[in-house]
Parts: structure tokens; sequence; C-alpha cells
């Protein structure tokens, strides 16, 4: 079962950075991610926005992945800026999980 | 086994943070591009090369190493490799860039100089002490690292009293204009990429080419930097056919360079897929950014011919 950690969104979030809560979870990003990744980014994202912090730490190359090209971005009727909050998570697995 | 994302990531910002560069290049080799071009030291308005052209060689030789590693047993070696870095450049000895390379790249830098001047812009250039503008490194979110690299590179400009910045690359253009003001305080350096100064000056055509080209639209001018008429309108007036294969402009498809430096596979599947929606619609493709010009050459294997934009530029407008 996953456990759900309700501090794991203000880990990963900087000031004014990481905000997925407009996503309507329509799958537009997932259908046209360059990369063809199912997670990408709205599961991924649902996890953030969960606290389901295993979920993401056991997807770290699907993170990595991702090519930052905004094709998703500029698809999203939400306006959610899909990129920054990719980097977001880098910038939260490189000093957590790589110690960098 | 893939390459080690922490520990490649690690040597990458290390070398950023050590040697100012995410692969160091030679002083002599970054500047080579602009001899006999006799373009003044510094001035209030500089070409900013921000080194991608000329790092694209020496990525090119570092990821054929790691090609060759990636899913063997030596990747274990890489977490070695990053202590031994700290101490000693080990880029530098993980292949040799091509020569040939290095002049193609150092070709389209001269190329964009000679349509500027061309164009009646008076600039200067910092040479040795011009520094990678960190792109990479931001990309994969290392933003300590970038923000204290930001503030050397932003006070080099200010040593020189430089006001605007003519960039030759998508990715530098982005750093400059719109990431670099978020990280210094104060910053007030005017940013413009070459394609757009040389529309605001109405550069005249003397040739006209009678080509047809499809274009690859890079994914950081089209999407991050409203860069999308400027390359249209300077191969219209070069005499240049645009055909637009499926997913161009706002909406182009990406050439799987960014994924290169942790994952050569995938960027290369990717790049291949992009190759045939260019090849569906014109045997000749153009580009404008040198990451896209490089993934997509090797993905086209000769069966299309790729160049980068300046490369048509300079044979119509000079």
């Amino acid at each position: 079962m996953a456990q759900v950690n309700p501090e794991f969104i203000d880990e990963v979030k900087r000031p004014g950075e990481f905000n997925a809560s407009a996503c309507m979870n329509c799958g537009v990003c997932t259908a046209v991610c360059e990369m063809g990744i199912e997670l990408l980014p709205r599961k991924l994202f649902r996890y953030v926005l969960l606290g389901i912090k295993d979920k993401v730490l056991e997807n770290t190359e699907t993170i990595y992945s991702c090519l930052l090209c905004k094709m998703c971005e500029v698809n999203c009727p939400a306006n959610v800026h899909i990129a920054e909050n990719v980097r977001s998570l880098r910038y939260y697995i490189n000093k957590k999980v790589y110690n960098l | 086994m893939a390459l080690p994302t922490g520990e490649t990531i690690g040597i990458l910002a290390d070398n950023l943070r050590l040697r100012n560069s995410v692969l160091p290049i030679p002083g002599k080799n970054a500047t080579r591009w602009a001899g006999g071009l006799g373009i003044p030291r510094g001035g209030e308005t500089v070409l900013y090369t921000g080194m991608m052209y000329q790092l694209i060689p020496y990525i090119e030789a570092v990821n054929k190493s790691q090609e060759k590693i990636e899913d063997t047993w030596l990747v274990n070696f890489i977490k070695v490799g990053r202590l031994m870095n700290r101490v000693i450049n080990i880029s530098g000895f993980m292949g040799r860039p091509s020569k040939s390379l290095q002049a193609d790249y150092n070709k389209m830098l001269a190329n964009i100089a000679r349509l500027l001047r061309q164009a009646g812009v008076e600039f200067g250039y910092l040479y040795e002490d011009e520094l990678y503008s960190g792109a990479l490194i931001y990309d994969l979110g290392m933003d300590d690292v970038l923000a204290a690299h930001a503030q050397k590179v932003y006070a080099i400009f200010k040593k020189y009293g430089v006001k605007n910045l003519i960039t030759v690359d998508p990715h530098t253009t982005n750093m400059l204009r719109s990431v670099y003001p978020a990280l210094i305080k104060g910053y007030d350096l005017k940013v413009k990429s070459y394609l757009e100064v040389l529309v605001e000056r109405d550069i005249k055509p003397k040739h006209s080419l009678g080509a047809e080209v499809a274009i690859h639209d890079s994914c950081v001018y089209a999407r991050y930097e409203n860069v999308l008429n400027e390359q249209r309108t300077l191969l219209a007036g070069a005499g240049v056919k645009v055909s637009e294969p499926p997913g161009a402009g706002l909406f182009t498809h990406c050439c799987g360079g960014p994924a290169e430096s942790l994952f050569p596979k995938k960027a290369k599947q990717k790049a291949r897929e992009r190759v045939e929606q260019i090849k569906s619609v014109a045997q000749n493709g153009v580009t404008m950014c040198p990451i896209c010009f490089v993934n997509l050459q090797k993905a086209a294997r000769g069966e299309i011919k790729l160049d980068d934009i300046s490369n048509y530029l300079v044979r119509a407008y000079l």
C-alpha cells in the first residue's frame, strides 16, 4: 500500500515554484508527451500532490528523461508550468537522493 | 545498466563549479572561430556565443564513450570518475573532438558574425573571457551551482561595460534573457538572438537560393522564447521555400537532444522519429540550434541533408 506523506509537497516546493494544483487530470500532457512516457507529467504530479513520495522516487529515471520541451505545457488547458515543476523535482532529487 | 544519473550530473556540475563549463574547452579552441574577423574585444554590444557551438564537438566525443559504456558493467567506474574529476578533468580522456566537426561549427559562428556585420551591426566579442551560460546545469535542476555561475558570467559583462547581448543559439538566449533575470538582482542586459537582430535590421538578400527545405524549429526558440517568425522571414528573403513537417512552429517536435547527457539511446530514438517527419516533406532540413543539428544529423544517417540556418543565410545575404 502506498504511504502518503502530506508534507512531501512542501519538501519539493520552492518559493513560487512547484505548482500543479490547477491540473484537472485531463491527460492532454500525457497524450502529447514527446517521450511517450505514460507517467509524465500528470500521474507524477498527482503523486507529488498526494504526497506519495515512494512513487516519485521510484521514477527518477522518468523525471530526468523529460526533455523539458514544453510540448505538454503549450497544450495544457490549465496553464500548469509543467517544465518548471519537473525541474523542481530534479532539484529535490539532486539534493535529497544524490546529495549533490 | 543505465548511466548513473546522480554521478553524471555531479561530474557536469563539478566541472561548471571548478572549470566554468560542463565540458572544459581550451581557450584557443573556443575562440578560434573569430580568427581573422577582426572583431574588437568588448564593447556595449557583444556577440555572446555562450560556447554552445564550440562545445558540440566535445559533447560528441564524450557521448561516443558514454554510448559504449551505457548498459555495461563499466558504468560502475563513473562513481570513481567523479572523484577523480575533482582533481583532474576526466572528460579530456573520454574522447578527442573531431577536427572536421570543430571546423563546421566554427564556420557557423563566423557566418553569424559576418551576417551581423552585413546588417550594419557594430559588436564586440569577449574572446577567452566569455563563459558558458550553464544551460545544461539549469535543465538538470542544479540551481545552486547555476546561481553562483550566473554571478560570474554577469560580473564579466559588467567588467566590460556590456549592455546588449546578441546570442547565437536558443538555449543561451533563454538563459540570458529569461533565466538570469530571476537569478541576478538588478540584471539589466538586453538580449536578442541574431535572427531577431537580422530581421530588425532588415538585412537585404543579394542572391536567391531557389532551394526547398523542411524547417526544424527549436523547442526553446518556439516555446520558451517565441522566436518563430524570424527564421521564416530570413529564409523566405533568401529565396528558400520552407516546408513545414508534421509538428512545426509552436508545436514543433523535439530533436531528443536534451536527453543526450543522461540517456543517449533515448535521445537517438527521438531524433530518428524526428528525421522521419522531416524526410516526409523534403530532402533538405534546416536547424537553428547546434544541439538539434548534431542530433538530427547523426540520426539522419545521410538519408537527408541537414544544415544550420546560418549556412543558408550566408549564401543569400553576403
